[in-house]
C-alpha cells in the first residue's frame, strides 16, 4: 500500500465520523465550555452580565449556607429515590423473569409503558392524587374519615422522592432485568439440587449475581434524579427547591445568568464525580461477575 | 430389590404427552444411559427424578421410599446439567463447598472433602479460580466434584459432555467411568450420543418419542436392536428389502442374489438389517457397484449402489488391498449377523 492511500486511511474514519462529531461539539461542548466561562461572570440588579473573570459567584456558592442545603436536599432526595428503587425495582425484575409468556408481557408493558407518557404528566398525576385538600385520594380518606387533615405530599421531600421514584422505576426494572437475562436457567436448580432452600438461593446465588445490575440501575437512577428538573418543580415548586430548580430560577427569575451558571456547574462536576467513581468501584468488586 | 425404580412414570404437559409409560429398574452402582434424540423425553424423566418436574403419573421410588414426595432440595442426589450451571461468583472450591454448607458441615471436613473432591476430579491447585477463568473442561471437572462431593444417593449426568470438543470429550468419558468405578455411585447419563452411552454405560435405555425402545447392555441393544428405531439409531445400518419363499423346500430366504436358509417363522416380504462392518466383499452374493470410497484410517468407507439399494461397507485396513471406485462387487454375509424383521 502507497504512502498516500495509508494516509487516506487513517483520515477515513475522521471523516466519517465529522458529522456526529460537529453536532457533538456545536451542541454540547461549546455551550458547556460557555456555561463554565460564565459562572466566572460578574452580573450586577442595574448592569447585567459584565464579561470578566471573578470568583465571586463560586465564592458565594461555597460560603452561603444557603447553597450548601440545596445541595445537600438534592443528593438526599437523589438517594433516597435510588434505595427506593431499588428495593421495589430488584425483587418487581425477579419476579417479572419468573413470569410465563403472556403475562411476561403484559406486566412488561406495565412497567414500560410510563416511559411513553411526559414525566409532567406522570408527576402531575401525583399531584391530582395528594395535592391538598383537593386531592382526589385526600378527600377519599377525609370523607371516610380515615384522616382529619390530608396527607402531606406537595412541598415535602417525601412527595418528591416517592413521584421521583415512580418515574425513575423503569430504568431500575431493566438494568436488572438485563442482569437477569445473563443467569444460567438451570442455576436456581443447581442450587436447589445441593440442598438449599428459596430464601438462600436469592440470598446466596441470586442476589449476588444480579448486584451489578442493582448498582448500574442505581446510577443511572442517581443521577437523573440529581439532575431532575420537571418532577422537583411541580412537587416542590418554589418552596421546596432543589438544584436543578434553582439553576433555572437563577437563570429565568433573578435573571443571574453568572450565578445559575455556577449551580449548574456544580452539580454536573459534584455528579461526574460520584458516577465515575462508583463505576469504578463497582467494577474492580465485582470483576468477575462482569466478565 | 431396585435401588432406584420408576414405574409407569408419565409426563403430560397440556396435551402433549412427553414421557409414556417409562418403567425401569436401576440397581445399586449401576450406570444407566438415557438415549435418543432430543425432544425423546429423556431429559424431562431426568428431571422428574430430580424433582425439577412432577410426573404426570407413575412412581419414582428410592430404596422403596416414594421420592416424589421429597422435596427436590432434600432428595439429596447429584446432578450434573449441560451449562454446568456453576456460580460465576464463587471460586471453585466455594462452588464445592455450597452443597456441604447447606447440610451443615463441619467448617473443618468441609474443607478436607471439597480438596479431596477437587483433586479427585483432578483440580488440584485451581481451588481459588472463578469458573469464567477456567476452560469449559475444567469447569465440567468442577460442576462434577460439586454434584459428587455431597455423596449423592443416585448421580444424574444431563448431556455432560455436549459442550467439550472431540477429543477432550473422550478423555472426560474414561474419566467419568474411572470415578464412578471408584466410588460406585449410582449413575444415569442423558445424553443423544450413542458413542458416549456405548462406552459408559452398563445399561443402555434407548428412547423414542417418550417411549421406551430397548432396555439392554451395550452389546445387546447393538447387536439385537429391538426395533428398526434402535438399530438406525445406534451405529449405521444397512437395512435390504428381501423374500422369504417357503414354496421350494428347503425354504429359502432372498435378497437380490444373495440367498441364505430361512430362519423359522416369518413369510413373504421381510426387511434384513447388516451391520456395515459385518458386511464382506467376496466372489458371489448381492450384487453392487462401489460409488464412493473414503479411507478413514484404520478403516475404509465405502458407499455402494446394490440391487436391493445404498449400502454401507466398512472394511479394517488390514493392508489388503480394496475395491476401487466404480468396481463391481458381491456382498457376502454370514445368516447369524443379520436381523430380520417382518414388513409391517
Amino acid at each position: 500500500m502507497s504512502a498516500s492511500a495509508e494516509e487516506r486511511n487513517a483520515r477515513t474514519p475522521w471523516a466519517l465520523t465529522a458529522p456526529a462529531l460537529t453536532l457533538f461539539v456545536g451542541v454540547l461542548l461549546i455551550p458547556l465550555a460557555m456555561t463554565v466561562m460564565l459562572s466566572f461572570h460578574d452580573w450586577g440588579q442595574y448592569k447585567g452580565i459584565e464579561p470578566v473573570f471573578i470568583l465571586k459567584n463560586w465564592l458565594e456558592i461555597v460560603t452561603d449556607p444557603y447553597y450548601a442545603e440545596m445541595f445537600w436536599r438534592t443528593f438526599r432526595i437523589a438517594i433516597l429515590t435510588t434505595l427506593l428503587t431499588a428495593l421495589l425495582g430488584a425483587p418487581e425484575a425477579y419476579i417479572l423473569n419468573r413470569m410465563g409468556g403472556r403475562w411476561k408481557s403484559v406486566f412488561l408493558l406495565v412497567i414500560l409503558g410510563p416511559l411513553l407518557i411526559s414525566v409532567v404528566a406522570r408527576t402531575l398525576g401525583w399531584a391530582l392524587l395528594f395535592g391538598g385538600n383537593n386531592g382526589l385520594v385526600n378527600k377519599l380518606l377525609m370523607s371516610a374519615g380515615l384522616i382529619r387533615a390530608p396527607i402531606p405530599f406537595m412541598f415535602t421531600e417525601t412527595g418528591m422522592v416517592v413521584a421521583l421514584a415512580h418515574v425513575m422505576m423503569p430504568f431500575m426494572v431493566l438494568s436488572v432485568w438485563a442482569a437477569l437475562q445473563r443467569l444460567d436457567p438451570q442455576i436456581e436448580n443447581a442450587a436447589m439440587s445441593l440442598g438449599a432452600g428459596p430464601v438462600t438461593i436469592i440470598r446466596r446465588i441470586i442476589m449476588p449475581q444480579i448486584m451489578p445490575g442493582v448498582l448500574s440501575g442505581a446510577i443511572i437512577v442517581f443521577s437523573l434524579s440529581a439532575s431532575a428538573f420537571a418532577t422537583p418543580a411541580i412537587i416542590g415548586g418554589r418552596r421546596l427547591k432543589v438544584a436543578a430548580t434553582l439553576a433555572y430560577d437563577e437563570f429565568l427569575n433573578t435573571l443571574n445568568w453568572p450565578l445559575g451558571a455556577a449551580v449548574a456547574t456544580l452539580l454536573l462536576a459534584a455528579l461526574v464525580l460520584i458516577v465515575v467513581g462508583s463505576n469504578a468501584l463497582i467494577e474492580r468488586r465485582y470483576a468477575e461477575v462482569f466478565r | 430389590m431396585a435401588y432406584l425404580e420408576l414405574e409407569g412414570v408419565a409426563k403430560q404437559f397440556g396435551a402433549q404427552t412427553v414421557v409414556d409409560d417409562f418403567s425401569l429398574a436401576v440397581g445399586k452402582g449401576e450406570f444407566i444411559s438415557f438415549l435418543g434424540p432430543s425432544g425423546c423425553g429423556k431429559t424431562t424423566t431426568l428431571q422428574m427424578i430430580a424433582g425439577f418436574l412432577d410426573p404426570s403419573r407413575g412412581a419414582i421410588r428410592l430404596e422403596g421410599k416414594d421420592l416424589t414426595a421429597i422435596h427436590p432440595a432434600k432428595r439429596g442426589l447429584g446432578i450434573v446439567f449441560q451449562s454446568y450451571a456453576l456460580f460465576p461468583h464463587m471460586t471453585a472450591s466455594e462452588n464445592v463447598a455450597f452443597g456441604l454448607e447447606m447440610r451443615n458441615v463441619p467448617r473443618g471436613e468441609r474443607t478436607e472433602r471439597v480438596r479431596a473432591a477437587l483433586a479427585m476430579v483432578g483440580l488440584a491447585g485451581y481451588e481459588e479460580r472463578h469458573p469464567r477463568r477456567m476452560s469449559g473442561g475444567q469447569q465440567q471437572r468442577v460442576a462434577l466434584a460439586r454434584a459428587l462431593v455431597i455423596k449423592p444417593s443416585v448421580l444424574l449426568l444431563d448431556e455432560p459432555l455436549s459442550n467439550l470438543d472431540a477429543k477432550l470429550r473422550e478423555e472426560m468419558q474414561i474419566e467419568l467411568r474411572q470415578i464412578q468405578r471408584t466410588i460406585g455411585t449410582t449413575t444415569i447419563l442423558v445424553t443423544h450420543d450413542q458413542n458416549e452411552a456405548m462406552s459408559l454405560s452398563d445399561r443402555i435405555v434407548v428412547m423414542s418419542q417418550g417411549r421406551i425402545e430397548q432396555i439392554g447392555t451395550p452389546q445387546e441393544t447393538y447387536e439385537k436392536p429391538a426395533s428398526a428405531f434402535v438399530s438406525q439409531f445406534l451405529g449405521k445400518t444397512n437395512d435390504f428389502a428381501a423374500t422369504i419363499d417357503r414354496t421350494s423346500a428347503p425354504a429359502r430366504l432372498i435378497a437380490g442374489s444373495w440367498s441364505a436358509p430361512a430362519p423359522a417363522g416369518l413369510s413373504g416380504p421381510v426387511t434384513i438389517s447388516i451391520r456395515p462392518e459385518r458386511i464382506d466383499f467376496g466372489d458371489a452374493g448381492l450384487s453392487a457397484k462401489i460409488v464412493t470410497r473414503i479411507f478413514q484410517g484404520n478403516h475404509w468407507l465405502f458407499q455402494c449402489e446394490s440391487e436391493c439399494g445404498p449400502a454401507t461397507v466398512i472394511r479394517q485396513n488390514d493392508g489388503r488391498s480394496q475395491p476401487v471406485e466404480g468396481e463391481a462387487v458381491h456382498l457376502t454375509w454370514r445368516p447369524e449377523d443379520m436381523g430380520v424383521r417382518g414388513v409391517a
